[in-house]
């Protein structure tokens, strides 16, 4: 089938079979790899990209119930110049990475939190990202990058 | 893990959506939020040949009063009810009771009635609208018909449902100034629930205790008959037959059935209404 998907900002028109998952769709029908598969079974979120702003699951999202909708990846988060999003930003000073294979997932179910509410207590922001699994950081660190990107006290 | 190749339609009315279940039998199933079937079509547990999409029925997100009723539409997915003004203050058990399912991501696609449909005995919703005495709404062919939520799950993941039928309402009546409580026991955040109760008032539907979500008869008997609510506790596991799995023994659910029937009436008597 044909879909249209806006990534990223941009119009996608490509033909996939019926059974193309978004995650697969965006790595490798467009070369967009930096949303990782993890455990592809909807459990570790590092597949986590927007859809229409809300954080999803895209190994777990068809292609094609994302046609003629809006998906945005961490790619899409940086701007033109390359400057680095509020949250990827915080993710960078808060050292909230070690090996870097959640944080694409990490970062986009961050984004959709704090659009959700833009003021959580840390408490919030753990429940929040239950859906996201860090085998590194042990999250604390992952916890004050999404406090400093919604440019509150980080303590703790 | 990619499922088995399927060809995709998309549905854009109720009407049409009958149809296309109609024009393909066994062969096809309906999509919605896509959280429980897309996962077992990737282990390759399911393999329909064609899979009918009725998450454009934007017509079917929706939660109004009629009346002492409250009426959600088949397609409202469980973020939008979590944060829904009026089930928060009609039907807060089914609000609550949204915002307890899965992870964000996953509450952003599954739909309540993607979940009445698949009547997992482990899943949150079912066992909630038991205990609301709530209706499903179905409609297929000749029109709609509803379903008592009593006679709806039928075996493990079984419904009345025909397989030309759609599910496209729920209706429960208001549960205004009505305590409730829920309690779900899992290892982890994101797990299903090893067991759960739902409490409205003296009604109590039973997660994870048989092979369908249940009602807890024998508490709710106890305590029309004036027991309290640790006495009518010790009844919650009589007649279950729960999974008896490894890291989860038949008897160790029951235990767990006691404990959180009892939690969950002692707070059910004791919640604000309308608190969420
Ligand atoms: C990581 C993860 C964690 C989860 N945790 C929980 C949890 O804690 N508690 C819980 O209860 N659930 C949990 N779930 C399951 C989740 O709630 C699913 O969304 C739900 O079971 C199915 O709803 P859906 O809209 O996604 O339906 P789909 O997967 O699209 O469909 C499920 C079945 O219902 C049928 N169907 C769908 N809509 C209709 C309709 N309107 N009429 C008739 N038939 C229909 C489909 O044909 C299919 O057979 C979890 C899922 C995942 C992936
Ligand atoms: S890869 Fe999608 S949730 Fe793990
Ligand atoms: S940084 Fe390694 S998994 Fe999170």
């Amino acid at each position: 089938m044909k879909v249209t998907i806006e990534v990223n900002g941009r119009s996608t028109v490509e033909e996939v079979e019926d059974r193309t998952l978004l995650v697969h769709y965006l790595r490798d029908t467009l070369g967009l790899t930096a949303t990782n598969v993890g455990c592809d079974t909807t459990s570790c979120g590092a597949c986590t990209v927007l859809l229409d702003g809300e954080s999803v699951k895209s190994c777990t999202v068809l292609a094609a119930q994302a046609d003629g909708h809006r998906v945005t990846t961490v790619e899409g988060l940086t701007g033109e110049g390359g400057e680095l999003h509020p949250v990827q930003r915080a993710f960078s000073n808060q050292h909230g990475l070690q090996c870097g294979f959640c944080t694409p997932g990490m970062i986009m179910a961050s984004v959709s939190i704090l659009a959700e509410n833009p003021k959580p207590t840390r408490q919030e922001v753990r429940e929040a990202l239950e859906g996201n699994l860090c085998r590194c950081t042990g999250y604390h660190n992952i916890v004050s990058a999404v406090m400093e990107a919604s440019g509150q006290e980080v303590d703790g | 893990m990619i499922p088995v190749g399927f060809s995709y339609r998309r549905a854009s009315t109720v009407d049409e959506a009958v149809g296309l279940l109609g024009e393909y039998g066994d062969e096809g199933k309906l999509l919605a939020g896509g959280h429980s079937l897309l996962p077992l079509m990737k282990l390759r547990l399911a393999a329909p040949e064609v899979l009918v999409d009725i998450a454009p029925l934007a017509d079917l997100r929706y939660v109004r009063t009629d009346g002492d009723t409250v009426a959600i539409g088949a397609l409202s997915r469980y973020h939008d009810l979590h944060h829904d003004e009026v089930l928060r203050q009609h039907a807060p058990l089914l609000a609550h009771v949204a915002g307890a399912i899965g992870d964000p991501q996953v509450r952003h696609r599954g739909t309540i009635g993607g979940s009445l449909a698949h009547a997992d005995a482990a899943a949150d919703l079912p066992a909630a609208l038991l205990a609301s005495d709530g209706v499903l709404v179905a409609q297929g062919p000749g029109g709609r018909r509803e379903i008592p939520a009593g006679e709806f799950f039928l075996d493990p993941f079984t419904t009345a449902l025909q397989p030309d039928e759609l599910l496209v309402e729920i209706r429960v009546p208001g549960q205004d100034g009505v305590g409730w409580a829920f309690e779900k026991f899992t290892r982890r955040s994101i797990d299903w629930a090893i067991v759960g109760v739902a409490v409205l008032g003296q009604s109590v539907g039973l997660i994870n205790m048989a092979g369908t979500p249940i009602r807890a008869t024998r508490v709710e008997e106890a305590l029309a008959g004036g027991a309290n609510p640790a006495e009518a506790a010790e009844l919650a596991a009589e007649g279950t037959s729960p999974p008896d799995e490894p890291h989860a023994s038949a008897a160790y659910r029951q235990h767990l059935a006691r404990v959180l029937t009892g939690r969950a009436l002692e707070r059910a008597a004791g919640r604000v209404p309308a608190g969420l």
